[in-house]
């Protein structure tokens, strides 16, 4: 994994659906540093650097094979830049 | 293949390939060196704007779409949407929104987005045949097919409302004519009559990157909070479209400024436009968040603070800096009059609406307490005093609308209301001279974008010009709605109009029957 560059702030706000919170509960748990702020029908996620998703940690919350394209359908909006995306993890974090 | 050389049946299926390669072999492969036509003749339209591509390969999409993956995301976000669409109108969902007057900010959001939805499909399918490289071109082919799923599922929701309120019926007409919807019109058709690179910065990056939070979110999360189901679920579905656009922008800046250092200042010319035309626009959506929705979700000022201050000066203009990008210029002023953008935007919507596709009203009590917490600094000094007195001209049976005409700005298309940076009570007006004419504007940010392409914006459709032209179907008021397309009802104040009575009557207690 590359170095973290920055600790300017993230974030990802996600739909507030019950399969969503399979999702939102792998990321607080990859990502413990992160805020957490309902707002109606999303729920926003912020923190200093960089946020992780991993498939394996979403898969075991969810109890089905996932595949981190489908985060393309929790996603309303993000600050950041998508530094990883592949079958495995998908990583937003400032570039420079 | 020989019979015998097949596999056997019970063998596993071969198992997919990594998203790196698949994205590799089924998007990037696709492209091909022209043989007998030069490649100037086949993109002609990628060397006039004076920016510098060597290598179109650098050009990253970190979602690394396929058309495979394409199709299987986006029917799987239509399948959910319909199902929602259905069960609302089914239930006759309408019913339970918090109020009637809610939905003028829907007829708003009709007559003044969804139209710009459809220029983007087709903005972006031109970029998908001329832009160069083949991870660009892919890019575009699909936010031009997003954008036309996004005016389609707004069609289709919002169709739903068109059966019980006024508003929603000339949409598309009313956009091309109505001196407000001007304002949304011209900064797209500014941008589609740039090169492909301009637009990319205009609408890719500053639109869609900078602001649409600031459009869309609100837009949705009013929509949850005020029970329109049907407008949350399509503006989701669309924002989850949208984050690929935001990257697509993103992206863009970062390609064409890791390029040439001779596009630098080329890009920053265009960011410091086009975060000015965009911003304005956006006032729109600041009355709209502060003042239309019956229960409101956040202030202008807060989102402004979330989305832009925290997440954009913050986030990404220091990213930027590392190729020399500086924060848009007049950004201090988008800064300096957050305490007054929606009062201000509101105040001229309330005076003009007897000549709009929606009503306004005086804000009540509880919504001016929210005003007032919201905004301590200005809300009692500046602008409490003027809603009392229209308070007391309606408890006399009165209403107060503006008699005549307003002076438009001549780039952002909007009412020259808003005021000086740092005196809420002067109102803030710019002129320009060209060709030995008078031009106006509403502030630094529009003096400065007109001057920049004088040529560009002395060719504004401007409202109100048109009608004392004679171009708006005649010279009075009834005369000119008439040919906007607006219907007794539709416009005015919102108290005593036929969405209110209706919505007095569904909602009486049920008197016997069976």
């Amino acid at each position: 994994m590359t170095e973290q560059t920055t600790l300017r702030p993230v974030g990802i706000d996600l739909q507030e659906s019950e399969e969503n919170r399979a999702l939102i509960d792998a990321i607080k748990a990859d990502n413990p540093e992160l805020t957490v702020r309902h707002m109606p029908g999303l729920v926003k996620l912020q923190a200093a650097g960089q946020i992780v998703i991993k498939r394996e940690t979403v898969e075991a919350r969810l109890g089905r094979p996932w595949e981190t394209g489908e985060f393309q359908l929790a996603i309303v909006s993000y600050a950041g830049n998508f530094s990883e995306w592949d079958d495995d993890q998908i990583i937003v974090r400032w570039k420079h | 293949m020989s019979l015998t050389e097949r596999p056997p049946a019970t063998s596993a299926p071969a198992k997919k390939l990594p998203v790196k390669q698949r994205y590799s072999l089924l998007t990037r492969d696709l492209d091909w060196e022209p043989s007998y036509v030069n490649r100037a003749d086949l993109y002609p339209y990628t060397s006039y704007e004076g920016i510098v591509v060597h290598d179109w390969d650098g050009w990253e999409d970190p979602f690394r779409l396929t058309v495979d993956a394409y199709h299987k995301y986006q029917s799987e976000k239509d399948k959910r949407l319909y199902a929602v669409l259905d069960s609302f109108a089914q239930s006759q969902g309408h019913l339970t929104l918090s109020d009637a007057s809610y939905l003028n900010s829907i007829k708003l959001f009709i007559q003044g987005v969804t139209p710009l939805e459809y220029a983007a499909h087709r903005h972006f399918a031109y970029l998908a045949r001329y832009l160069e490289g083949p991870a660009p071109r892919f890019a575009a082919l699909c936010q031009s097919i997003d954008e036309l799923r996004h005016a389609q599922t707004q069609i289709h929701t919002i169709s739903n409302y068109n059966k019980y309120y006024g508003g929603f019926h000339s949409w598309s007409k009313m956009h091309d004519r109505v001196w407000y919807l001007s304002v949304t019109k011209s900064l797209f058709d500014d941008a589609m009559s740039a090169g492909p690179f301009e637009f990319l910065v205009s609408i890719s990056f500053s639109f869609e990157y900078l602001l649409t939070n600031l459009l869309f979110v609100p837009f949705m999360s009013g929509a949850s909070f005020n029970g329109d189901m049907p407008t949350m679920s399509f503006g989701f579905s669309a924002q989850s479209d949208e984050s690929r656009h935001m990257t697509l922008g993103l992206e863009a800046i970062k390609f064409l400024l890791e390029q040439d250092e001779a596009n630098v200042p080329i890009i920053q010319g265009w960011i410091d436009k086009w975060f000015w035309r965009s911003y304005r626009m956006s006032a729109l959506v600041a009355g709209m968040m502060d003042y239309m929705l019956p229960k409101p979700v956040m202030s202008w000022k807060e989102a402004f603070e979330l989305y832009f201050e925290d997440q954009m000066l913050g986030g990404l203009f220091p990213d930027l800096a590392y190729y020399g990008i500086t924060p848009p210029r007049h950004v201090q002023d988008a800064i300096a009059e957050k305490d007054k953008l929606s009062h201000e935007v509101y105040k001229i919507l309330h005076n003009f609406s007897f000549a709009a596709a929606f009503t306004t009203s005086t804000p009540s009590d509880d919504h001016m307490a929210w005003l007032s917490a919201q905004y301590p600094d200005t809300f009692d000094r500046y602008y409490r005093p003027t809603w009392e007195k229209h308070r007391s001209v309606e408890a006399g049976g009165g209403r107060v609308f503006f008699q005549g005409l307003p002076q438009l700005c001549q780039v952002c298309q909007i009412p020259i209301a808003f005021t000086e940076r740092d005196d809420p009570t002067r109102i803030s007006f710019r002129h320009s001279e060209f060709r030995g004419e008078t031009f106006h504007t509403c502030s630094d940010g529009c003096q400065w974008i007109f001057d920049r392409e004088p040529e560009k914006y002395v060719q504004a459709w401007l409202p109100v010009h048109q009608i004392y032209q004679g171009n708006c179907g005649g010279p009075t008021v009834p005369d000119v709605l008439a040919w906007y397309g607006i219907q007794e009802g539709d416009n005015g104040e919102y108290a005593g109009s036929p969405d209110q009575q209706q919505w007095a009557e569904w909602h009486q207690p049920a008197k016997g029957g069976n």
